[in-house]
């Protein structure tokens, strides 16, 4: 085997603002053409790892390092960022805060214009990666006319255009819609091996991540490496549960069918999987379940008939839409991003009037409420808190609603203490919301909702950029919320493992209207509402498929027995 | 069309929009300057004139101009009463005479025809280079602003925190939206309905968590810049810049002749004043 292009020594690191070494002792070697997947919960420290390839550490976050990371034959402290850049291509998480020329072209040369380049090379080179990438089309537009695949693309073009033989993406799926993630993977795979690429891949997702093939899976946890090794190994010993991380969904389907994971092969490719009597096996347990009557909700919340909206009335965003939803759901709003899910959600808060249709809420009517008066029975969660945190303090926030309802204030004290308890937060009421992390401060913003005692909650994206950990802990509190006090919820999300674990019903908005509404096992089983949703095919799906189990069974079986599983999980 | 930014970009198929933003920037600082300078009549007007014309081959629409447009005139005649209220006699000061058309020479306020020569100068000073900026502004495609920056000799950091900026104006516009909307929910009166205080008190509300995101993005923009070697030069090439044509020349030696007439004037004129009222 040839020498390694990277290589950790006994690498240890500590952020001068922290306490604590984020990094200890990693030793990890990575050969050229290898396609390395690192994972791991939030804060384990791959970020971090992934900043110490590209020169960000110690440039740009200074801090104590012991021990020796060498790429492409330099130790990371004889190169500067500049250098580094070279070897190694970065495509950040969010596509859109890289962007940064005012067009597509601009931002792909980005670099090259650092480097002096006469402007005929910079043209060449740019229509070449245009060319692979697909971006011909597009290169005089401006970076909001893009969609988050197209600009990751942009992205791509942008750190390819230097001939890295490197290239590093950091949480590449956080922004993509599932089709897009999709798209993106099969485009990273073509790429490595048509280039002759060493890829690294930062991503909690990993079983979206593995839809292509990947060579080593390395699990971190807590500033060291758990687990380095082919991603069959892992998952065949059951690692990733363990360590808090995501199964595959088939992986789950096959151990609740009770197939042995020793005698399969090729566990990390679905397509390529081959158990002996699996088709067997999965139909005897598909056989073995009985499914249960879901439980009904019939008492209607909001109506909404024949709602109509546009911004030009003749190109209607929202048209001819009738919904009910009840109280005591558990909604999941998807659709592709422009089907006007976000416009959907500011006809019914009062942003936005619609020019036809009515609503009603409880039986009275929406149209002639203030938004305020909205707000007091809907609550709207955006996607990231701190677009909504307005007071410096935990409990100021919490009682802001309150305050300026004019309720007095042992009322207020009251109200607002009961419901940091419920969130989990009275130990924090008198923390500043700085010092709260990502988590805690969604749970703030959904606390300064819930003391309004709204009876629907709105969520974008609850659990977004969380991971398995505290996302199960954000989707355990909400499922307490809807059961308890009966508030109806509803989710806008892209993700596919919430509509399925957690709700029980799925509205797919396109055209203007409603494409499907329906059971979320019904709704990733329907392949032509997932290509018009931007959806992509549940590996359930294409285990089910490729061994003539229904598919809609099948998945609706699998939500079933998971939720039980969890139930006692968190019970015991 | 891709490039509605605030300055309302179009291509217009002029010969204006092909020259090089450099060019149009060092024609609209050199005639501005002289221009400033100037208290020659004769010679603002004909550059007036000049830039009045230029304009109509720019095909620049009056609708798309007149908001601006009012607010310039506004603020002209505010100054130039200002500057009456202030100094009544300073035309007299200046050209030496004294034509009275309204009051005596010991009333404060009265009138002469100095006084309205001058002011017509300044008027003059105030409005020649606004055809000229606008030109600039809305013939130049953003993507090339920098790079005309950077040409004429601002180091190229600055320069591309100008291309930052109009990159992330809609960004930031779509965030504060956002904002706006969760903080009303929340009960925040924005609406034309609350009082003045109110929606200044609600904008505050908006703002630091607007601040906030901002702070993020800046953060996230300059590693991703860092990261593909912006800093690494004393020099950068620029994509969009684009090289000088025969029409650069000519433009820019037609506003170079136009700049030594000019300094030819201060000699003729012996001074920057030009004076009709020495006999």
């Amino acid at each position: 085997m040839s020498a390694p292009i990277i290589s950790f020594k006994d690498f240890s690191f500590q952020y001068h603002s922290q306490s604590e070494p984020t990094l200890r002792h990693i030793n990890l070697d990575i050969y050229p053409g290898e396609k390395v997947l690192i994972a791991g919960p939030s804060g384990c420290g791959k970020s971090t790892l992934g900043r110490c390839l590209n020169g960000l550490i110690p440039q740009s976050f200074p801090g104590k390092l012991t021990g020796s990371v060498t790429v492409a034959g330099t130790e990371m402290r004889a190169s500067s960022i500049f250098d580094r850049s070279l070897a190694v291509g970065t495509v950040l998480q969010d596509p859109d805060s890289q962007f940064v020329g005012l067009t597509v072209a601009e931002d792909v040369a980005f670099s090259l214009e650092n480097d002096q380049q006469p402007q005929a090379a910079m043209k060449a080179a740019t229509a070449k990666w245009a060319r692979t990438l697909d971006l011909t089309e597009l290169l005089s537009h401006r970076p909001q006319e893009l969609s988050g695949g197209q600009k990751q693309r942009v992205a791509m073009a942008g750190v390819l255009i230097d001939n890295s033989k490197i290239l590093l993406f950091d949480e590449p799926l956080a922004s993509l819609d599932p089709a897009s993630g999709k798209a993106s993977m099969a485009l990273v795979e073509q790429l490595t091996r048509s280039d002759n690429l060493t890829v690294i891949i930062i991503e909690h997702r990993i079983e979206d991540v593995l839809q292509q093939p990947i060579d080593r899976l390395v699990v971190m946890q807590d500033g060291q490496i758990v687990a380095n090794d082919r991603p069959e190994t892992i998952l065949r010993q059951s690692l990733l549960a363990q360590l808090g991380l995501r199964e595959p969904l088939y992986l789950s389907a096959l151990k609740f069918a009770g197939v042995p994971l020793d005698s399969c092969r090729h566990l990390d490719r679905l397509p390529e999987l081959t158990v002996p009597n699996l088709t067997a096996q999965l139909q005897r347990w598909t056989n073995g379940v009985q499914l249960k009557q879901p439980v009904r909700h019939d008492e209607a919340l909001l109506t909404i008939e024949h709602l109509q909206f546009g911004y030009d009335p003749d190109r209607p965003i929202i048209n001819d839409l009738s919904v009910t939803l009840n109280r005591g759901e558990m909604i999941s709003l998807v659709g592709q991003n422009g089907t006007g899910k976000s416009t959907l959600n500011n006809l019914i808060t009062g942003f936005l009037t619609p020019q036809a249709g009515t609503m009603r809420f409880n039986g009275h009517p929406l149209a002639g409420q203030s938004v305020k008066e909205r707000a007091d029975q809907i609550g709207y969660i955006l996607q990231d808190p701190n677009q909504m945190l307005s007071k410096t303090m935990i409990f100021d926030e919490v009682a802001a609603g309150l305050v300026l309802r004019g309720v007095d204030e042992v009322t207020i004290e009251q109200r607002v203490n009961r419901v940091l308890k419920v969130c989990g937060l009275y130990e924090f009421r008198h923390w500043p919301t700085a010092a709260l992390s990502f988590g805690q401060k969604k749970r703030v913003t959904i606390a300064a909702i819930l003391v309004m005692q709204p009876a629907m909650l709105i969520l974008d994206e609850p659990t977004a950029g969380q991971d398995l950990k505290h996302y199960t802990e954000m989707m355990r509190f909400l499922t307490q919320l809807n059961r308890e006090q009966q508030i109806t919820i509803m989710l806008i999300t892209h993700d596919m493992h919430l509509m399925l674990e957690y709700t029980d019903r799925t509205i797919v908005l396109g055209n203007g209207g409603i494409l499907m509404d329906a059971a979320p096992a019904d709704v990733l089983t329907n392949a032509t509402i997932i290509e018009q949703a931007s959806l992509a095919k549940t590996s359930l799906y294409q285990l089910a498929e490729a061994h003539h189990i229904d598919p809609t069974e099948f998945v609706a079986k699998f939500v079933q027995t998971d939720r039980e599983a969890r139930k006692c999980n968190t019970n015991s | 069309m891709q490039h509605q930014l605030l300055i309302g970009y179009d291509d217009r198929h002029t010969f204006l929009n092909r020259l090089s933003g450099s060019t149009k920037l060092l024609c609209f600082v050199g005639l501005s300057i002289i221009g400033m300078m100037t208290y020659d009549t004769r010679y603002l007007l004909a550059i007036m004139a000049l830039s009045l014309v230029v304009f109509r081959f720019s095909k620049i629409k009056y609708r798309d101009v007149s908001f601006v447009l009012s607010v310039i005139v506004g603020f002209s005649v505010l100054n130039l009463v200002m500057v009456y209220v202030f100094a009544p006699h300073y035309g007299v000061s200046i050209y030496g005479t004294e034509h009275l058309l309204l009051g005596t020479s010991d009333h404060y306020f009265n009138l002469t025809v100095e006084q309205l020569f001058y002011e017509f100068n300044l008027l003059l000073k105030y409005t020649f280079a606004v055809p000229l900026a606008l030109i600039f502004l809305m013939t130049t495609n953003p993507s090339e602003f920098a790079a005309s920056l950077n040409k004429i000799g601002i180091s190229y950091r600055i320069s591309y925190s100008v291309a930052i900026a109009l990159r992330y104006i809609p960004d930031v516009q779509a965030d504060y939206r956002t904002i706006s909307l969760a903080q009303q929910a929340r009960g925040f009166e924005m609406s034309k309905k609350a009082h003045l205080l109110t929606r200044v008190r609600g904008g505050l509300q908006i703002l630091l968590p607007l601040i906030f995101s901002s702070l993020d993005r800046i953060e996230t923009i300059s590693q991703a810049m860092e990261l593909r070697r912006f800093g690494k030069g004393k020099k950068r090439s620029w994509y969009m810049a684009q090289r000088f044509k025969r029409n650069d020349y000519l433009a820019l030696a037609i506003v170079a002749v136009l700049i030594l007439i000019g300094i030819a004037l201060f000699k003729v004129n012996g001074g920057r004043f030009w004076n009709p009222f020495k006999a």
